[in-house]
């Protein structure tokens, strides 16, 4: 269709440009994100994680063996031997220097003369040689700050810090339990009850049938904000207060107008013959609806489990005021990290784990039900 | 209990609850109530039918009406009263005390910003990306990427961002991008083009694209027996004052833009500059909708029917004029649906700003300013008044789309 008029290529390959430079765009914040989880704690703080693949260039004081274990005889002079970095360390040294005045003030491998007869040699790969008489060659050892380029690193010790380590601030491991446990009954629970509904809205006569379905409507966009002062005061109460039961009733309900909307429409669409010849042969309601309209309805059911996933896994709002409690006991990921942001807002390696560590699953469950998702939302948007 | 295992008893009383409700008194209606045998058999079938909707209807029912409708009620009622007087009538104090507060009136009009920036941008970058998908082959893997946002938190989303934001002291490496981008201008003639021209040229083209859609709103006024509803003509004329204030403030701003002095070489704290500092939040709902927009649209440009863009091919419109001319008229609807479904994401914004800025530096909104007055200064009463204005504002959406809903049923 596109070659009737004689399309110009030219115009073809604008748009897979065009195309790519916005997917780049998009992808590129998470990227980040991803990118700094993985790198340590100097990367970070000297290089922006776009140059994370090539070497970057820090400055740091090193200081050399101390001299009262390590020193050598050497004629009348004594020599310290020995390499500034850890070993396995595969850093570079560009420039060094013995002086906070001048950091830079040697190449590597030249040999800087410190007075009295006191030299000092650093290789690039940090090999020294400190060479001086007795009183020079003593006390601490002598202090050098290099300019090193090093190699790129990866790393997982952040996730270990995260997840592992058990720390009461940093650790995202006990309100990625309670976020799964927020979530899973608050997904299931409004599916059952939506389905009743959806199904007496969408296939059974009675009156006042379009003045609900007009409700649902109208519920699908009245603002969370208006149910939580009333609530809250409901729940403490009748004596619920804050926890797991308030957060699953309170997402239940937020959840079951978009439920009814998406699982009404789709069984209206349902062929009619089906439940007609079902109903001539003597099925009750019940056993039409559990054997008949749920299988069928499967897709729409998938859909808006999705939908309520994501949104209850990603919910702050809701938990903060149904849930969390003065204990901080049950938080949630998201108001851990939340509270991460203002305890550890330069930590970059851990702020960036943390947050990747609660958008991994929500991802996995985006890319592996795609489908469910488009469907639902195509659906979903009143038209 | 270990949470866990509770929330395993909950799903088991939740799912088997429910569903033994529905089976028991479904059985009970049937067997007991209304016997569908005797002499009245017929007539017992009639009225278990007339019964049996309200059985399956009543647990969402009362979830509704107890989480939602009650709520809507409640929450009136409460911005009407005072809590320190223990709950007595004051009338619209709360109020007249929230409206003599500048943190509200900034919360609006940054809502007020929100609402015309976000939803426009996300759905002209959805459209964007809907048409540049259309018809390439790696156009599924390309949509998925932009669409996959969705699946990120708000508050992750904020963090992400927020290490794009990031400043270091002039002497450190920038580990943000946007500063380490921003130090790369140094007043030249390139910064001069990129952060003048630029800028310029895309607010102009806004201003020109915001004025044709004035003018579009403006045609049946214009022209001659025009076949619109009252209330029709009032949106019309919301929209046309809306375009008006848009474009004023846009010419505006590019004469602003060419009078301001930018601090090269400083890196910027970029969440801490008043005003600005909005549209840095907001590009993260963007960023986040886009996908949205693009799915919904992208389904209706398939949907559009292959001959009228034929038709005009062979009439010799050029690849933007089908676009614009053919396929964007056509696909109206679906934008207006995109649009106000965004606008609603938009009032009730509150994470973003929460993890980003909590309202600081000019950027409060109002769902975090009824947070704050919530939980920070323990005010039911103004609290309530905020949650009554997000609802004020959301209600045309609610009446327009129960009316579209009601239209589609007949």
């Amino acid at each position: 269709m596109d070659n009737i008029a004689g399309t110009k290529s030219s115009l073809t390959w604008a748009v897979h440009l065009a195309t790519l430079a916005l997917v780049l765009l998009w992808l590129f914040p998470t990227l980040g994100l991803f990118i700094s989880s993985f790198r340590t704690v100097d990367q970070i703080n000297t290089s922006g994680w776009w140059a994370s693949m090539s070497a970057s260039e820090q400055s740091e004081v090193l200081r050399a063996d101390s001299p009262d274990e390590n020193r050598v005889a050497d004629g009348d002079m004594y020599i310290v031997n020995g390499n500034l970095f850890e070993a396995g360390s595969e850093k570079v040294i560009s420039t060094w220097g013995t002086s906070s005045r001048d950091i830079s003030a040697y190449q590597a491998g030249e040999t800087a003369d410190m007075g009295e007869g006191e030299t000092m040699t650093v290789a690039e790969n940090g090999d020294y040689i400190w060479r001086g008489t007795e009183d020079q060659i003593s006390g601490r050892g002598q202090r050098v700050f290099v300019t090193a380029k090093a190699p790129p690193e990866f790393t997982l010790a952040n996730y270990e810090q995260v997840l592992l380590s058990g720390d009461s601030t940093d650790s995202m491991a006990k309100a990625f339990f309670n976020t799964l446990t927020v979530t899973i009954p608050a997904t299931i629970i409004p599916i059952v009850v939506a389905a009743f509904a959806a199904y007496a809205l969408a296939w059974m006569d009675f009156p006042g049938r379009a003045l609900l379905i007009a409700m649902v409507v109208g519920l699908l966009v009245v603002p969370l904000q208006l149910a939580l002062i009333p609530l809250l005061r409901l729940h403490l109460g009748i004596g619920i207060g804050k926890g797991y039961l308030g957060v699953w009733l309170a997402h239940t309900a937020f959840g079951l107008p978009l439920a009814i909307y998406l699982l009404r429409n789709y069984m209206v669409g349902l062929p009619r013959d089906i439940i007609e010849n079902a109903r001539v042969d003597g099925a009750t309601e019940f056993q039409i609806f559990t054997k008949i309209i749920l299988p069928l309805s499967f897709p729409a059911l998938a859909s808006f489990a999705i939908f309520q996933f994501l949104w209850t896994w990603n919910d702050l709002l809701v938990a903060k005021v149904f849930l969390i409690d003065a204990s901080g006991d049950t938080t949630v990921m998201t108001n851990q990290i939340v509270e991460l942001l203002g305890t550890r807002g330069g930590n970059w390696e851990i702020l960036a784990t943390a947050a990747f560590v609660s958008i991994a699953v929500p991802l996995v469950v985006f890319f592996a039900m795609q489908k469910y998702l488009v469907r639902g939302m195509l659906a979903g948007s009143v038209k | 209990m270990s949470p866990a295992l509770q929330g395993l008893i909950t799903i088991l009383i939740g799912v088997g609850g429910c569903l033994g409700y529905f089976y028991f008194s479904n059985q009970l209606l049937d067997k007991v109530i209304f016997p569908a045998k005797g002499p009245k058999a017929g007539h017992n079938i009639n009225r278990a039918n007339q019964v049996r909707p309200w059985l399956f209807l009543l647990p969402a029912m009362v979830f509704l009406s107890l989480y939602l409708l009650y709520p809507v009620v409640e929450t009136l009622r409460l911005s009407l009263t005072d809590r320190d007087q223990d709950g007595g009538f004051v009338g619209l104090a709360n109020y007249q005390q929230m409206f003599g507060e500048t943190k509200f009136w900034e919360a609006m009009r940054n809502n007020m910003l929100w609402l015309f920036v976000v939803p426009a941008a996300s759905t002209a970058f959805g459209l964007l990306a809907a048409q540049l998908t259309d018809r390439i082959k790696w156009g599924a893997i390309a949509k998925s990427l932009i669409f996959m946002p969705m699946a990120i938190s708000f508050v992750g989303a904020s963090v992400i961002f927020r290490l794009i934001y990031v400043a270091r002291p002039a002497d450190q490496a920038q580990i943000g991008v946007l500063n380490a981008l921003w130090l790369q201008f140094d007043g030249g003639v390139g910064s001069f083009f990129a952060l003048k021209v630029l800028p310029a040229i895309i607010l102009l083209s806004f201003a020109a694209m915001v004025a044709y859609v004035g003018y579009i709103l403006l045609k049946p006024f214009l022209g001659q027996g025009s076949s619109y509803s009252r209330f029709g003509s009032v949106l019309r004329m919301v929209g046309l004052a809306g375009a008006a204030y848009l474009v004023v403030t846009s010419l505006w701003q590019v004469v602003e833009i060419f009078s301001m002095q930018l601090p090269y070489g400083e890196p910027q704290q970029w969440l801490t500059i008043p005003f600005y500092n909005n549209f840095f939040l907001m590009i993260v709902l963007i960023w986040i909708q886009t996908g949205f927009a693009m799915v919904i649209l992208s389904a209706a440009l398939r949907g559009i029917p292959e001959e009228t863009v034929e038709a005009a091919i062979v009439d010799g419109a050029n690849p933007f004029e089908v676009f614009f001319q053919i396929k964007v008229p056509q696909i109206m609807g679906t934008i207006v649906v995109v649009w106000t479904t965004i606008t609603l994401v938009v009032l009730k914004i509150f994470d973003i700003v929460f993890a980003m800025t909590n309202g600081q530096w000019e950027t409060q909104v109002l769902a975090n300013y009824m947070f704050d007055k919530l939980f920070r200064a323990n005010d039911w009463g103004v609290g309530s008044a905020s949650a009554i204005v997000i609802m004020l504002l959301v209600s045309p959406i609610l009446v327009w789309n129960v009316y579209n809903a009601r239209k589609e049923m007949r």
